[in-house]
């Protein structure tokens, strides 16, 4: 998460507030404790990395003992607070740990997300990853290296310089004389050695030395995936282990006036928790937890308050719009004037439904108490911080809790939160027992949260000779996220307001940036319409950005753009998008195909073009790209909350219409490797041109342009 | 009330006492803690809890544990024999079409069933077939190019 003030705070309405507001214990001095890890060393870890160096991904001023481990028998582990959730940073950070030490990727066992074992290293989340902890990662380990080969030079008597290290071994250029990192560590030196800070100006391997970074080495547990094998938060077991539930309200913001427990109190192995807003059972398997839940839900007495619906959404932001005190417009030359003296202007508002981000596997934690220790194993993104959540919602010190986040199911920015691990840490301390807890798909739409709805309204001024003049762009409610406008105009407004959310929203791959790429894009193929224009010369004509014209320019040459446009008809159409967030850039162009009968958008083809600087793992990226493109089809065609007075109505698979296998079109991916600067992360940016060009495309076919996501709704309602 | 009912699963004779109501999902995983077999939505429209009974895919969330009785089921972690993958398996790891890998035990289960009854699909029966299984990180187009790799595998045993 950066800099993004709408959407960075989550709304937390729905917890359970009456209890544990506040225990004031959050630790946040500096700390030390000792660990052991693997069979020998001891690791002396410190912890006390402030917000700003957390903000940017990376505990740097650590130990590198609390970043690196060399067992005596060569086994190197490496400590990462980040989580593996599928995008791929299992891979990418042992890479980089593995390029460093000048090992062998397989040499290198990476301890991911353990609050007591792994340094803090900021959520799994803004695509923070590959430009943070990577560097914070590499530094770590190439500190370690020149301490090992100091070492070796201490040992010897000769100057560092006379030594090489590869493969995990130190050589004496002159004596060929040889040394490995297990030799070293089973000296007590390496130890002390280790104590020291990582070093911030330790030289890192320039990109054209990379030998394993650059590679598409494969996710190191892939073998255990396709076996089963691997354990997700939902899958952990613990000894005498029991199932949790928790009683949810009929509709947002209901609060709890009464309930009789006294039915599934008198279950035999029912364990009842009731403290203030929450109530939860548990028992020895989730059937009869439900059993118990249902035997009782029937007595609650729920107060409730009228809510705005899904009909009436964007009507309601734009009424609740809090444009004037803290949100002011940014303003570049003048846009009053600039519009009054345009040859042609054009107005326009679009909408953006509340989407899910519906990971695979479902909120889950299981929580276990010993001697007043917290352990809890859950699926979230971010180890430290539910560990903080956790602190302050049970009222317990924070070296009394440890947060494991074992490799987990997916989350798209969906799992910030700690909810199931709350639930389970509560009802585990009654029972004195371990508990589980997993919640079902239908508590995953409701009570997780969503991606913003938004209103966009646009206006743009052209002048005579068709050149855009006037940019006014003012965003309401789905944060700033990719709100500039990266074409050169001279007179610019742009806002982007809150509101008030009816729904519990937070961050979604890429945040903002879809909806205001969304309005931005389609609002420019517009004007360029207006203008007469070809879409992707009127862009060009526009656009500076040397890096976003590059995968335009790529996008729309394996496209084959100008002759596909000639090709052009009533049910075909092609259109195109770019955009840019998080140091990355991106362009997509689309063929679609309609359905003017039924009223359905097939999306037949996606050429994308995308750079996030030198590439660390052709493969993985990929995947990143191609899942991005598919996962934005959805939101732009078919993903849509539908809510009315608190209550979801569309909280299943077969209400709410995810990607499947019959919705993929043909996916030509392109990746331009741009060496010369910083690597930027690639699992969200390549999300936001796919719902403009998908529009795009349906006006070029039908000349109906449809100004609201879903679109297959919006086309079905405007035919 | 309860019954007592007898799965073999991956080979081996499992003999529980559950209520006959429960999801063959849930026996499986909280009374025998074979968690390959994933809970994804609980209605079968998702496919992560795929296994195979008597051969066949069977969506274990939406089938009574009571209708498994004697039956043999295949999970995940029975696919491999010993040491050696499952063709399909490798293919997943020789095409890296694993992102979170949640939805990959299903998938790899289902693409088994597929490659059983018609071992050299084209590309339109693998979407057909595969159409029940959801991937949240939209990893369907590497998906596709395992399925396509192990049949060719297939094709290839067959026709030396």
């Amino acid at each position: 998460m950066i800099k993004d003030t709408n959407t960075i705070e989550i709304l937390q309405p729905e917890r359970f507030d009456s209890v544990g507001e506040s225990s004031g214990q959050v630790k946040i001095s500096r700390r030390t404790f000792v660990q052991m890890l693997g069979a020998g060393l001891l690791i002396t870890m410190t912890e006390g990395v402030s917000s700003a160096q957390r903000r940017r991904g990376g505990g740097r001023s650590i130990a590198v003992a609390a970043r690196v481990h060399i067992n005596s028998d060569g086994t190197i582990t490496v400590m990462t607070g980040k989580v593996e959730e599928g995008q791929g940073s299992r891979a990418e950070l042992t890479q980089a740990a593995a390029e460093e030490l000048r090992v062998n990727a397989g040499k290198i066992r990476l301890l991911m997300s353990d609050s007591d074992l792994t340094p803090d290293d900021g959520r799994t989340a803004g695509s923070r990853t590959t430009p943070s902890t990577v560097p914070a990662v590499r530094q770590g380990t190439a500190t370690a290296r020149e301490l090992l080969r100091n070492l070796a030079a201490e040992q010897w008597k000769v100057d560092t310089d006379a030594l090489n290290v590869k493969d995990g071994i130190i050589t004496n250029r002159k004596t060929q004389k040889t040394i490995t990192y297990a030799d070293l560590a089973r000296s007590q030196n390496v130890a002390e050695a280790f104590k020291q800070t990582v070093s911030s100006d330790v030289a890192l391997t320039p990109v054209e030395k990379w030998q394993t970074m650059g590679t598409s080495v494969p996710r190191p547990n892939s073998r255990d995936i396709v076996t089963g094998a691997h354990r997700y938060p939902s899958d952990i077991v613990r000894p005498n282990m029991l199932y949790g539930k928790t009683l949810r309200p009929p509709a947002y913001r209901a609060t709890l006036e009464s309930i009789d427990l006294s039915k599934a109190k008198a279950m035999k192995d029912v364990v009842v928790v009731h403290e203030g807003q929450f109530v939860g059972f548990a028992a020895p398997t989730s059937f009869r937890t439900i059993q118990a839940m249902e035997a009782v839900a029937g007595t609650a007495r729920w107060k409730t308050v009228p809510q705005p619906s899904s009909r009436e959404i964007f009507t309601y932001l734009k009424e609740h719009a809090r444009i004037g005190d803290r949100s002011r417009p940014r303003t570049r030359g003048s846009i009053d004037e600039a519009l009054a003296n345009a040859e042609k202007v054009l107005s326009e508002t679009y909408h953006v439904a509340y989407i899910q981000h519906t990971p695979m596997e479902p909120r889950a934690a299981v929580a276990e108490w010993n001697d007043g220790k917290l352990t809890v194993w859950a699926g979230v993104d971010g180890p430290h911080q539910v560990r903080s959540e956790l602190v302050r919602a049970l009222g317990v010190p924070s070296e009394q809790v440890r947060v494991i986040v074992p490799d987990m199911g997916s989350g798209f920015g969906g799992k910030h939160s700690g909810e199931a691990a709350e639930e389970a840490a509560r009802l585990a301390k009654a029972a004195g027992r371990p508990v589980s807890v997993r919640w079902t798909r239908a508590e995953e739409f409701t009570w997780a949260y969503f991606r913003p709805a938004a209103v966009i309204e646009c206006k743009g001024g052209l002048d005579d000779k068709g050149s855009l003049t006037a940019w006014d762009f003012t965003s309401i409610n789905p944060g700033g996220s990719a709100i500039d406008t990266p074409y050169n105009i001279a007179n610019t407004k742009i806002l982007s307001a809150g509101s008030d959310s009816p729904l519990r929203q937070g961050a979604y791959r890429c945040l903002g940036a879809t909806a205001n790429n969304f309005a931005r894009e389609s609002f420019m193929d517009e004007l360029a319409a207006a203008a007469g224009a070809d879409p992707l010369a009127f862009r060009l004509a526009h656009l500076e950005n040397e890096r976003i014209r590059t995968v335009l320019e790529a996008a729309a040459r394996h496209f084959d753009w100008p002759s596909r446009k000639k090709k052009v008809t009533g049910e075909l159409g092609v259109g195109l998008a770019c955009g840019t967030e998080k140091n990355s850039v991106v362009a997509a162009c689309v063929e679609v195909g309609i359905d003017r009968k039924r009223g359905e958008i097939k999306v037949h083809e996606v050429c994308e073009a995308f750079e996030c600087g030198p590439i660390q793992n052709p493969a993985n990226l990929t995947s990143q790209v191609q899942g991005c493109i598919i996962m934005g089809m959805g939101g732009a065609l078919r993903e849509a909350m539908e809510f009315e007075n608190g209550r979801i109505l569309n909280a299943n698979f077969s209400g709410y219409l995810v990607p499947r296998f019959e919705d993929v079109p043909k996916i030509d991916v392109r990746l331009v490797n741009k060496t010369d600067i910083p690597s930027a992360g690639g699992g969200e940016t390549p999300i936001i041109a796919i719902a403009p060009a998908i529009g795009n495309a349906v006006f070029a076919a039908t000349g109906i342009r449809l100004r609201s996501m879903p679109m297959q709704r919006a086309l079905q309602e405007l035919l | 009330m309860a019954a007592t009912i007898t799965l073999i699963v991956n080979g081996t004779e499992k003999t529980v006492v559950s209520d006959p109501e429960r999801s063959l999902l849930d026996v499986l995983r909280e009374d025998l803690h074979i968690t390959g077999p994933k809970y994804g939505c609980g209605e079968g429209r998702c496919g992560a809890c795929t296994v195979l009974m008597n051969g066949k895919r069977t969506l274990s969330c939406t089938t009574p544990v009571s209708l498994a009785n004697r039956k043999k089921i295949t999970t995940i972690e029975g696919l491999a024999e010993g040491n050696s993958l499952h063709r399909i398996q490798q293919a997943f790891l020789d095409e890296g079409a694993i992102q979170c890998g949640y939805c990959t035990p299903g998938m790899i289960l289902t693409a088994a069933a597929l490659l059983n009854e018609n071992p050299n699909p084209t590309d339109e029966q693998i979407v057909e077939w595969m159409d029940g299984n959801i991937c949240r990180c939209n990893g369907y187009t590497k998906i596709m190019k395992a399925i396509r790799r192990a049949a060719v595998q297939i094709a290839e045993v067959k026709l030396p």
